[in-house]
């Protein structure tokens, strides 16, 4: 199931990239900006060779830039089937393939997923497992574990980490999310997200209440002080 | 082999050119190609900075006088109605004005008198008595005949507009002059060819002989009164340029005669960049010039580019807004010696967006080939997304139709420069020949029998196949009008307003096309995709007119890179360029048709009911191939992929799409968004299955355009891409600026 495509995504990995907003994840960000996402069970359904198929109809976009074929969400690790069906399709075409996730479901699958996977764009929500519970609704456990997984597979990260002030905003954290990284080997970049309410108009018209009402965006300083910070533990 | 007969030539390398008049043979055999990167600009004198003020100074002026500055209603245009004229003589390097005074507009009565009686009237100018009877009484106009072979149907097609957009009231335009021939041979060369071209054609004199004997005479004429108003201005084009500076100058006095001869609807330059540059180079290897210098001549020959100004009327504006004359220059592009036409010039060219800020004029277009070298693709990348003032037209598809030396008329018509012409044909608009298909001919906004009376189609939901069926024979009868329509205004423009410098400056025997176009594409597509994939069904009014349509279900839309709709515009394309090809053309051009509107979409929208895809009465058509707006909902190059679908061999008139992207959604770095740019026009225009041909590029923030309609002085050089050309944004109407504004921007959160 699909949430929505996007045939021109420039952020989420390298070059053009053909984004699969899969539907459904198990996470419940407080700062989520795509909470019409959540609810698994709804969305449109797809099979995984439609989906290559269309992609491949953007090759020479993604030839001239780089890009290739980002599966994004919702969590595409919780849906691990048409994960690695998708994927190794695409791999079969010659496309390069990210997965944008937090990590936070392993499914049985995993490595047959990663052997299709040609980047991983890894969000670590919280590096401090009770506040990882408070603003996602669970443990970091499975991310970090999983995080662990891929520098052993030796498979590329981008590790992403967004910045709530009062929230993920301190050097406390900052510094040990980057010594974190440090431990990892794999990361070949990471990218300090700075936290907007962008998608809070959703949370209103699903008739949810948003949790960070008073929580201002960082500022551009303090979003390249952090993004130095952690940068400065990449090897 | 080296020349050294000549000063002109000294220097240059040999071959055709030499023998017969060649510009293309002379620009492979002597440009120099640049690969590198935009580092060796500079940025502008002091006397190009005093200039532009000068110019913004008026421009401004104009604005509070209403639009026009000031006009000569006394004095017909023509190559030497008028004194020579100066912005500032101490300063130009390159000098020459319409009239004798800068802004100053002037007259054009062959076209029609009443157009320039109105227009004179629109901005509170009185008609002079003199010239309107001359052009009443003892000289008729292009209007006049044309007016005088229409049939009742033309006239009636022509009110409801089912066709429209027609040159039959003013200058027809989109014929490219190939001034560089002034530059590389003087006029003394051009008057002895074209002698023995005329003397070649004796004999039994056919009624083309006889017309081309009239026609070759004109030439003769009109290229003696350029070798005069060169000398008004000092100059003796009667030899070739010897330097730079005159080079330029040379090119800019012949293209000032055909704007003075003709108020033509696009009076598009051609490609002399390239050209011009083999004459920089020489000039700087000499050290007669230095890169200041150099860059001074493109700017104040940029500069005079963007002064050129026609009197029109409101009327126009509401087609064609913003006062567009269309001086497109054709930049780049590969050639068939297997390099690139990319100069330095080609960048400095373009540079003029910085060192005198973004203007829409002259038309910059640029000849992208994926081959192109890397250096320029990124420079061409970073002008676009800071000035939004660029357009890119398809090399790699256009080379193999027109080989190396063609240029743009107009917004995307191509044409081998000095060798073709086109009767420009405005556009018909298929989606109101869908309502007439659905209402029996009837006109669903005048209720007037327009089409010739056919049933009216009562269904109670629309079945896909009778509409097509049905559709099909009205796009018989529209492409049997249309060109016509188009034969008998092309026959008397070139009775009443032939173009004779423009013409001087082609070959004797010169191919031309006979441009159609459409409108409405994509309005036509999704209608179909509606009736065909939901449910249809007409609401009539008492008199059993579709004034409405409710529509149930889903259906796919043009733009998302869905087959199922995508394939119907194809073989919209196609169905009515095979029609167009049936009937017989005025001096038998060959047929070609556009897919472009210009700004005309807003107009096109106004004239036309409500539709079946559910788009409302009077609302603007997309322009050109566009998708409808909003209604591209699968981003940027899902757009991108099904416009590059439609088959260019069946618009060999060109195929435009203006494309507006937020900068953030290009990247998040400068150099991210270069690079992003250039792959979706590599990606665009080099694609295996779909191939574009036309892209505007406009990159900015939709705030933007709103807080330049509530602060336009704080705007007088937002420059955005329209349809095939870029216009000033606060010179458009309200309504066409809201269309703008309504339009997809692709990346809006």
């Amino acid at each position: 199931m699909i949430h929505s495509v996007e045939s021109c995504g420039t952020v989420d990995g390298p070059g053009i990239r053909f984004i699969v907003f899969t539907q459904g994840c198990p996470l419940r960000c407080q700062y989520c900006h795509n909470v019409d996402t959540w609810e698994f069970g709804c969305g449109r359904r797809v099979s995984a060779d439609e989906v290559v198929k269309e992609a491949i109809s953007y090759r020479s976009f993604f030839e001239a830039t780089g890009g290739g074929i980002t599966f994004s969400g919702g969590e595409p690790l919780a849906q691990p089937e048409f994960l690695e069906a998708a994927l190794t399709e695409a791999k079969r075409h010659g496309l390069h393939t990210v997965i944008d996730t937090a990590g936070s479901v392993v499914p049985k699958n995993i490595d047959a997923i990663l052997d299709a996977t040609d980047l991983v764009l890894l969000d670590i929500k919280h590096i401090d497992d009770a506040a990882c519970r408070v603003l996602t609704g669970r443990s970091n456990a499975n991310t970090l574990a999983f995080a662990k997984r891929l520098a052993e597979r030796n498979i590329p990260v981008w590790i992403r980490h967004v910045l709530v002030p009062g929230i993920t905003m301190s050097e406390h954290f900052l510094r040990q999310t980057g010594e974190f990284i440090r431990t990892l080997g794999n990361v070949e970049r990471v990218e300090v997200l700075p936290y907007h309410q962008l998608g809070v108009y959703k949370w209103e018209n699903l008739g949810l209440a948003y949790p960070l009402t008073d929580v201002l965006p960082p500022s551009s300083e303090e979003t390249d002080t952090a993004q130095t910070l952690l940068e400065s533990y990449l090897c | 082999m080296l020349l050294e007969k000549t000063s002109a030539w000294a220097s240059f390398t040999s071959g055709e050119w030499v023998k017969t008049i060649d510009v293309a043979d002379f620009i492979r055999l002597n440009r120099t190609e640049y690969k590198g990167d935009d580092h060796f600009l500079v940025g502008p004198t002091q006397a190009t900075e005093r200039l532009w003020q000068q110019i913004l100074q008026l421009t401004n002026e104009e604005r509070q006088r209403g639009g026009v500055y000031a006009v000569d209603a006394k004095t017909p245009s023509t190559i030497l109605s008028h004194d020579a004229g100066y912005l500032n003589r101490s300063l130009e390097k390159i000098v020459g004005l319409q009239t004798d005074e800068p802004f100053k507009r002037s007259i054009h009565p062959n076209g029609g008198i009443r157009m320039v009686n109105d227009a004179l009237a629109a901005y509170g100018f009185e008609a002079d008595e003199t010239v309107t009877k001359t052009f009443s009484e003892y000289r008729k106009t292009h209007n006049q005949g044309v007016f005088d072979a229409y049939t009742p149907e033309m006239r009636a097609a022509r009110k409801a507009g089912i066709i429209t957009g027609l040159p039959d009231a003013y200058g027809r335009g989109r014929i490219i002059g190939d001034y560089r021939r002034v530059a590389l041979y003087g006029t003394a060369r051009l008057i002895e060819e074209r002698k023995k071209d005329l003397k070649a054609r004796g004999g039994f004199l056919s009624e083309s002989m006889i017309r081309d004997r009239e026609e070759m005479n004109e030439q003769l004429r009109a290229l003696t009164e350029l070798t005069e108003l060169g000398a008004r201005y000092g100059f003796d084009l009667s030899r070739p340029a010897e330097t730079a500076q005159e080079a330029f100058q040379w090119v800019y006095l012949a293209y000032l005669a055909a704007i003075k001869e003709q108020n033509g609807a696009a009076m598009s330059l051609g490609r002399v960049s390239t050209f011009l540059d083999i004459y920089v180079e020489r000039d700087l290897a000499a050290g007669r010039l230095t890169e200041e210098t150099a860059q001074e001549l493109v700017d104040h020959f940029v500069m005079k580019l963007r002064i050129v100004k026609f009197l029109r009327t409101p009327d126009y504006n509401d087609l064609f807004s913003g006062d567009p004359t269309w001086v497109t220059e054709s930049i780049g592009g590969m050639s068939e010696d297997g390099r690139s036409n990319v100069t330095k010039s080609s960048f400095r060219f373009l540079h003029t967006l910085s060192t005198l800020g973004p203007a829409p004029e002259p038309n910059l277009t640029v000849l992208w080939s994926t081959q192109l070298p890397r250096g320029f693709k990124e420079f061409c990348a970073k002008m676009s997304i800071v000035s939004s003032s660029i357009q890119y037209e398809n090399d790699d598809l256009m080379l193999p139709v027109y080989g190396d030396d063609y240029g743009i008329a107009c917004c995307v018509s191509a044409m081998k420069i000095g060798k073709q012409m086109q009767f420009f044909g405005a556009r018909a608009n298929l989606a109101k020949a869908l309502l007439y298909t659905i209402n029996g001919g009837m006109d669903e906004k005048l209720k007037i029998q327009v089409a010739p009376a056919s049933p009216l189609m009562l269904d109670e939901v629309l079945d896909y196949e009778t509409v097509m069926a049905a559709y099909d024979r009205q796009l018989d009868w529209l492409a049997e009008l249309y060109v016509n329509t188009l034969n008998v205004i092309h026959y008397m423009h070139d009775k009443y307003s032939y173009e004779r410098i423009e013409m001087a400056l082609h070959d004797p025997e010169i191919l031309r096309t006979m441009a159609c176009g459409i409108a409405g594409l994509s309005v036509v597509a999704d209608s179909l995709s509606a009736i065909r994939y939901a449910t249809v069904r007409p609401i009539r009014d008492a008199d059993g007119i579709a004034v409405d349509f409710k529509i149930e279900g889903e259906f796919p839309k043009f733009g998302n890179n869905d087959e199922r709709v995508d394939q119907m515009a194809v073989d919209l394309v196609t169905l009515f360029m095979e029609k167009i090809r049936k009937h017989p053309t005025y001096r038998n051009a060959l047929p070609t048709q556009s897919v472009l509107t210009i700004t005309s979409n807003v107009v096109y929208g106004k004239k036309t009911g409500n539709t079946p895809d559910g788009r409302r009465a009077g609302e603007p058509f997309a322009p050109g191939a566009n998708p409808m707006h909003g209604r591209d909902t699968r981003g940027a190059v899902a757009a991108l992929t099904s416009v590059g679908k439609l088959p260019y061999e069946h618009a060999l008139d060109g195929i435009s799409y203006t494309f507006s992207i937020v900068p953030k959604a290009l990247g998040k770095d400068e150099a991210t968004r270069i690079r992003n740019t250039v792959g979706l026009l590599d990606g665009y225009m080099g694609g295996t299955t779909s191939k574009g041909h036309h892209l505007n590029v406009n990159v900015f923030d939709r705030e933007t355009l709103l807080d330049a309609m509530e602060h336009p002085e704080q705007y007088p050089q937002l420059t955005i891409r329209v349809s095939g050309y870029a216009v000033n944004f606060i010179k458009l109407t309200r309504e066409q600026q809201i269309d703008v504004i309504n339009r997809t921007f692709h990346g809006s959160l």
